[in-house]
């Protein structure tokens, strides 16, 4: 049984106004020592529980300019700062589009409270399998971008999750933003989920797809999915049979069975069984991709 | 753990204060203020109770913590009223319709419609739920609440036009 506490462990609380001022705090120090801070709606949830150890203080990262905004570079790449919140990502005509199933994903993130509150990098950093903003962004091939005393590296999405509530992200290291490139006018995406209730429910399956279709044939395609592996997953596979074709009736339906196969949900998940999941993984990658090529 | 001095706007008036870290905003505007229209329900971001509004935002209070309110404008219920006491549109709606029963939810609901109102004045059904999903009421009363927001939300935009 989960004891819950309302109160919450002690812990000092920093604000460093810069990057460099906030690296110097956590770069080299401990692990656990700092815990970084920015929409809090799993961290203080998480102190509050004792799920985790309370650090001896949390790093807010909210007033560092660097972190923050929304923004299309020159090269078209589409930058979406560590501070920028659900609610600025979801009504973003930067991401609006060619991004639609990033916009979809982030509001099936929680309520309206938490939207406003939480953070996209943070909804990816706590690499849970059924984070609402984790099959889009892999559908439209993003980049995490951190930084720690080490120097600044990349990590594509599809090698950043090592399993539930695991990253490659080190300790001491910070996102900067996650970047998503740039797609040709004619990419295309969409965010399906299904869960036990309308809103404010955990994915029983999510489904993203980016596609660039002309004239009915797929030039490209990256098919995502969520809550039906211990990480979110690329469907490779299924990928590979669409890439070049025609989307007619016969191709979708064994991509949509494929794509069903490389799915590897959690026999033991009292929310799903494996089989529904993995029946409503082939569902929804159907719809997904002639809601695409319509 | 030292505390932090900060300073903010609560319900029009600036305030200042010195707060442990581990203090959330719900339990600094509960305790060091009394406004006890802000209530922890849950705790961690599932029920809306706690609903308040940061720099024209709505958010639970029970994830925030209280030194983050530092040179923010906050807004709770009892900020809602006006100064001789009027209730603003949204309550009045709530207490003509009834849209309560145990009364619980009813000040983080009244924070949520104000917010969805101030955006759309003129919310569907659907828009509605949408906007109200974070906000629990456990006596199921939906259909009164829903009936208060489309009355709020004529009594607001007569308000406007006048």
């Amino acid at each position: 049984m989960v004891v819950f506490y309302r109160r919450m462990p002690e812990f000092d609380y920093v604000r460093p106004r810069s990057l460099d001022e906030a690296l110097d705090l956590v770069g080299d120090a401990e692990a656990g020592r700092y815990r970084l801070f920015a929409g809090g709606t799993d961290i203080l949830e998480q102190l509050k529980t004792r799920k985790v150890e309370a650090p001896e203080a949390v790093v807010d990262l909210k007033n560092i300019p660097a972190l923050g905004g929304i923004e299309r570079e020159e090269n078209g790449t589409l930058r979406i700062g560590a501070t920028a919140t659900v609610a600025e990502v979801a009504a973003s005509p930067l991401v609006a589009g060619g991004g639609t199933a990033l916009v979809q994903g982030a509001r099936e993130i929680a309520s309206i409270q938490i939207q406003n509150r939480a953070t996209i990098a943070g909804n990816i950093c706590n690499a849970v399998s059924s984070a609402d903003s984790a099959p889009p962004l892999l559908a439209l091939d993003a980049r995490i971008v951190c930084t720690g005393t080490d120097g600044e590296r990349s990590i594509d999405i599809a090698d950043f999750f090592e399993g539930p509530g695991r990253s490659t992200l080190r300790p001491g290291e910070i996102v900067k933003d996650i970047r998503i490139p740039a797609h040709a006018g004619n990419w295309q995406s969409v965010y399906l989920k299904t869960a036990p209730r309308g809103k404010m429910d955990l994915a029983w399956v999510g489904v993203a797809v980016a596609a660039a279709i002309d004239n009915g044939v797929i030039e490209d395609i990256r098919i995502a999915l969520g809550a039906v592996a211990p990480t979110p997953i690329r469907a490779r596979r299924a990928e590979e049979t669409l890439r070049g074709q025609a989307a007619v009736p016969d191709l979708v339906n064994s991509a949509a069975e494929t794509a069903a196969g490389e799915a590897n949900p959690r026999a033991d998940s009292f929310r799903a069984s494996e089989d529904y999941r993995r029946e409503v993984v082939g569902v929804l990658v159907r719809r997904a991709i002639n809601q695409l090529a319509a | 753990m030292t505390d932090i001095t900060c300073k903010f706007t609560l319900n029009g008036r600036t305030e200042q204060v010195s707060i442990a870290p581990n203090t959330t905003l719900l339990h600094m505007l509960r305790e060091s203020f009394m406004l006890t229209g802000v209530r922890e329900g849950c705790g961690h971001g599932e029920c809306g109770s706690c609903s308040i509004i940061v720099d024209g935002k709505l958010m639970n209070s029970c994830l925030i913590l209280a030194v983050e309110a530092e040179g923010k404008e906050i807004q709770t219920v009892e900020g809602l009223a006006a100064p001789d006491g009027k209730l603003h549109p949204v309550q009045q709606a709530f207490v003509d319709e009834s849209g309560m029963q145990c009364g619980a939810c009813t000040s983080g609901m009244v924070l949520s419609v104000k917010t969805l109102l101030d955006a759309n004045p003129d919310p569907t059904r659907e828009e509605m739920k949408e906007a109200l999903a974070g906000n629990f009421c456990r006596c199921t009363g939906w259909e009164l609440i829903f009936k208060s927001v489309e009355e709020a939300a004529i009594a607001m935009r007569q308000g406007a036009a006048r």
